[in-house]
């Protein structure tokens, strides 16, 4: 279907059917129990969970299919989130005129960048969009404040011109009047289900560019880009030349990044210069090797659990844990919490830290080589051993390669 | 490349799996019948403390969380009330907010405007919060109050410095208490002419972005007024730690004053090295050179040590003072906590009290009706002295504190003596001011 084989079709639909149901499957657990605080289906987290999907699925298709390891691709985030904004500030809200041009500048500036960065591999690629990123940061913060607006962040004011807003149209982002922050709640006994109109938009979005990522995966310039990375000197022997496939899957994956981060803005209207910050490069850096470099599903699924940390660990303070300890005598009880501690709330780095290091020494092919095992190790009880749909190419033995 | 076999039953059995799950929202919609966001139902109310937990303003964060916690405490009843019993509105009886009981969530901004409006978003959504305070930046709190303004909530700012707040940027459903840097210049620059004359010349680095800047302004614009001369304002990046460079080019020039408009571990780095520079021993026209910091608070103070004495600056509330008011909220915190409040956790405590009081009056926690209740309210006694909530801006009015580098603190905590309390009329400008015009309040949203 949709010119693919059997086993991607199946693969697609599957995460179509999981990207649906991710309202419902979040929210395991009712509302008022104490577990309630681990439930992640609400909008913003949700939105979170596929527009970083998005980003890593696009960086993954520069990095895990070229090896090349770009530093610098929060700088396309920034730019897409500020294209929306300034569409929201001169047009109206509709966020149509946005995304597209989002995309388009994300694609202006990562040609631009990949074209000088993109004459060196490895560490000094690396260290070039580095410094790129780092540059865009720095003039979006300050020099350039009057377009970017500095330190406060690019927001839609109503003395703004906004030539095309209508007297009934929404005050805030909407798809041809469908209102991103609208929502309906469903009570199905004591759970509560949120259905997000802006998730939905997301996850639509998020599907067509997943589906778009496998079939250049599938496609022989996803098969050059491969060729790429296990062994550039060997291609260029040949006679070929690297370099325009290398710029057109630098171009394409800063384009993806554009497309998150307009979706960013079109889901809350502001568009801050922290989002280019190299933590943010960093985060999506670890968010691919987290969930399994070269896979199709590891990028996602490595945004949802660094996502999921973020939003939901970091809010588990001292009292919540008192909370859930409170059973114990009062020394064990303030022991347990004081080792819980350094784990949950402001501490929540430390976890996911420690996690990134089980994952990258103990399954360097991400949770989706965990995945897999797991899945082999049922699979030989059943003495069916070929039903394992490689995703991914093999493993190239250095990341920064 | 590849292809699959499309038969009859697998396209109507996934069309009937998809279509079932797009259907699915609409089946069961229910519709919330609450009057406004959030609305409580049941016998607590949700309070979102958005502080930064991580990153370069944890210290503030730190502080303004254990004020938060002392200030649920009072508002429940629990311990000995520290400024209720001195707060001029005597509304609030420690049974709650409108007898519902407190509770609070907490969240980390790591100073970045992205993450504090996604951990904002959590507790709007998630846990239902229908307030949320906090922000140890400006920035973060303009997009913050942004938020709020956006979902329906009241946004109570905490360190938020810049004009902008309750200037360009103001909303109708945000509420500034602490000064901002046109108190800080209009405060500071008479004591400046008092102690070092009218014919100085100053030198300004400022931190490069759009604190730094509105700081810069409002000094320059109130020491000009009186007779100084501006030689050269540079800007720093806001990411450096090294200010060597940027130090050693007022060595050249004829200024005899260095303002310093940098904040947290920045002031503590270029402070440190204009004192290793040996500006403060430097003479100029048989003069003594002099440094000023025009925002100070204990915690940067701590930072810079010795460096930091006989330096003059301005901040929002000092633990010294001896007002009434002043002296329960150190007691209550010292008593809780081992040490002295900071003027972070101060201002954020005050916030916590304003609100609960403003919809114990207001009869609701509906967010037009706190606005209501909030704009104009005057009171006294949160150790600031009488202070007025004002409705054009939503900023707060009140005295400013001069305070200097203590020469001979006698504790770790004991950094800072006041120079001088200004009168709020001194601090006190039309809302149309041209540093804070632009700005629109705009209605007020229950979501």
């Amino acid at each position: 279907m949709l010119g693919l084989n059997k086993k991607d079709t199946r693969f697609l639909l599957i995460v179509v059917a999981l990207t649906m149901a991710t309202p419902i499957l979040l929210q395991p657990f009712p509302e008022g129990s104490g577990l309630a605080q681990f439930n992640a289906g609400y909008p913003d987290l949700m939105q979170r969970f596929a527009i970083f999907g998005i980003f890593a699925i696009g960086f993954n298709i520069l990095f895990g299919l070229t090896g090349y390891l770009s530093f610098g691709h929060a700088a396309f985030l920034g730019i897409g989130s500020y294209s929306v904004v300034w569409m929201y500030k001169l047009l109206d809200y509709n966020v149509i005129y946005g995304l597209p041009l989002a995309i388009v500048m994300s694609g202006i500036f990562a040609l631009l960048i990949g074209y000088i960065s993109l004459r060196r591999s490895g560490i000094y690629f690396s260290i070039l969009t580095l410094a790129f990123a780092q540059m865009s940061f720095n003039l979006a913060y300050s020099v350039l404040t009057p377009i970017t607006n500095g330190e406060t962040g690019l927001q839609v004011y109503t003395n703004d011109p906004q030539v095309l807003l209508g007297a009934t149209e929404p005050r805030s982002p909407h798809f041809f009047g469908i209102v991103m922050n609208n929502s309906s709640k469903v009570n199905v006994g004591d759970w509560v289900f949120t259905f997000n109109n802006g998730y939905y938009f997301c996850a639509v979005i998020a599907i067509l560019a997943f589906y778009l990522s496998l079939r250049i995966f599938r496609s022989p310039f996803g098969l050059m880009l491969r060729a790429i990375k296990s062994n550039q000197q060997r291609l260029n022997y040949t006679g070929l030349n690297a370099r325009p496939y290398t710029l057109a899957a630098f171009v394409i994956s800063g384009m993806y990044a554009g497309l998150a981060g307009g979706l960013m803005a079109s889901m809350d209207p502001l568009a801050g210069a922290e989002r280019m910050q190299w933590t943010a490069s960093g985060e999506v850096v670890l968010m691919t090797i987290l969930g399994g470099v070269g896979t199709m599903m590891g990028p996602v699924l490595g945004a949802g659990v660094i996502k999921y940390m973020e939003n939901i660990f970091s809010k588990i303070n001292d009292q919540v844990l008192h909370g859930w300890f409170g059973w114990m005598p009062d020394g064990l009880e303030d022991f347990v919490i004081g080792i819980s501690h350094f784990f949950v709330g402001k501490s929540w780095h430390l976890t996911s830290g420690l996690l990134f290091m089980i994952v990258v020494i103990f399954l360097p092919g991400g949770l989706v080589e965990g995945g897999q095992r797991i899945r082999a190790m049922f699979a030989k009880k059943r003495g069916d051993d070929d039903d394992d749909p490689k995703h991914q190419p093999k493993q190239a033995p250095h990341v920064a390669e | 490349m590849s292809n699959s076999n499309l038969t009859r039953r697998g396209v109507l059995k996934t069309g009937a799996i998809a279509s079932a799950g797009f259907a699915l929202p609409t089946i069961f919609t229910a519709s919330s019948a609450a009057a406004y966001m959030n609305e409580p139902t049941g016998g607590s109310v949700t309070l979102g403390f958005n502080v930064p937990q991580t990153g370069p303003y944890a210290d503030e964060g730190a502080d303004e969380l254990r004020a938060y916690q002392l200030a649920v405490e009072h508002l429940n009843g629990e311990g000995d009330g520290g400024m209720l019993n001195t707060f001029s509105s005597k509304e609030l009886t420690g049974e709650g907010i409108l007898g519902k009981k407190v509770e609070f969530v907490t969240g980390d901004t790591q100073t970045k405007s992205d993450a504090a409006r996604a951990s904002a978003k959590s507790m709007i959504e998630k846990d239902g919060a229908v307030m949320i305070t906090g922000g140890s930046s400006s920035g973060v709190a303009i997009a913050v109050q942004g938020l709020c303004q956006e979902a329906g909530v009241i946004f109570m700012a905490g360190l938020t410095h810049s004009n902008d707040t309750t200037g360009k940027d103001k909303k109708a459903n945000g509420f500034r208490h602490f000064f901002n840097a046109y108190m800080s210049g209009a405060a500071l620059a008479p004591v400046l002419a008092a102690r070092y004359g009218t014919d100085r010349k100053a030198y300004h680095l400022t931190a490069d972005y759009t604190w730094g800047w509105t700081q810069e302004e409002s000094i320059k614009a109130a020491t000009e007024a009186l007779g100084w001369e501006t030689v050269n304002a540079v800007k720093t990046p806001l990411a450096a730690t090294d200010f060597s460079s940027y130090i050693t080019p007022v060595l050249q020039t004829d200024a005899d004053v260095l303002v310093l408009n940098h904040y947290g571990g920045n002031m503590v780095n270029s402070l440190t090295n204009a004192v290793q520079f040996g500006l403060r021993e430097k003479q100029v026209n048989g003069r003594n050179f002099e440094i000023v910091v025009p925002l100070f608070s204990r915690l940067m103070a701590r930072g810079a040590g010795e460096n930091i004495k006989g330096i003059l600056g301005s901040t929002n509330w000092h633990w010294s003072l001896t007002d009434e008011g002043s002296q329960a909220f150190v007691k209550s915190f010292g008593t809780k906590y081992g040490f002295p409040p900071s003027q972070a956790a101060h201002t954020v405590y005050c916030q916590t009290l304003l609100y609960a009081d403003a919809c114990q009056r207001a009869g609701t926690f509906n967010p037009c009706g706190v606005v209501e209740a909030l704009e104009g309210f005057e009171f006294d006694g949160l150790g600031n002295g009488k202070t007025t909530y004002r409705a054009e801006d939503h900023q707060c009015f009140k005295d400013v504190l001069v305070v200097k580098g203590k020469d001979n603190p006698t504790s770790e905590f004991d950094l800072l003596e006041v120079v001088e309390v200004t009168p709020v009329d001194q601090v006190t400008y039309d809302p149309e001011h041209p540093m804070f015009a632009g700005g629109n309040l705009g209605q007020c949203n229950a979501g």
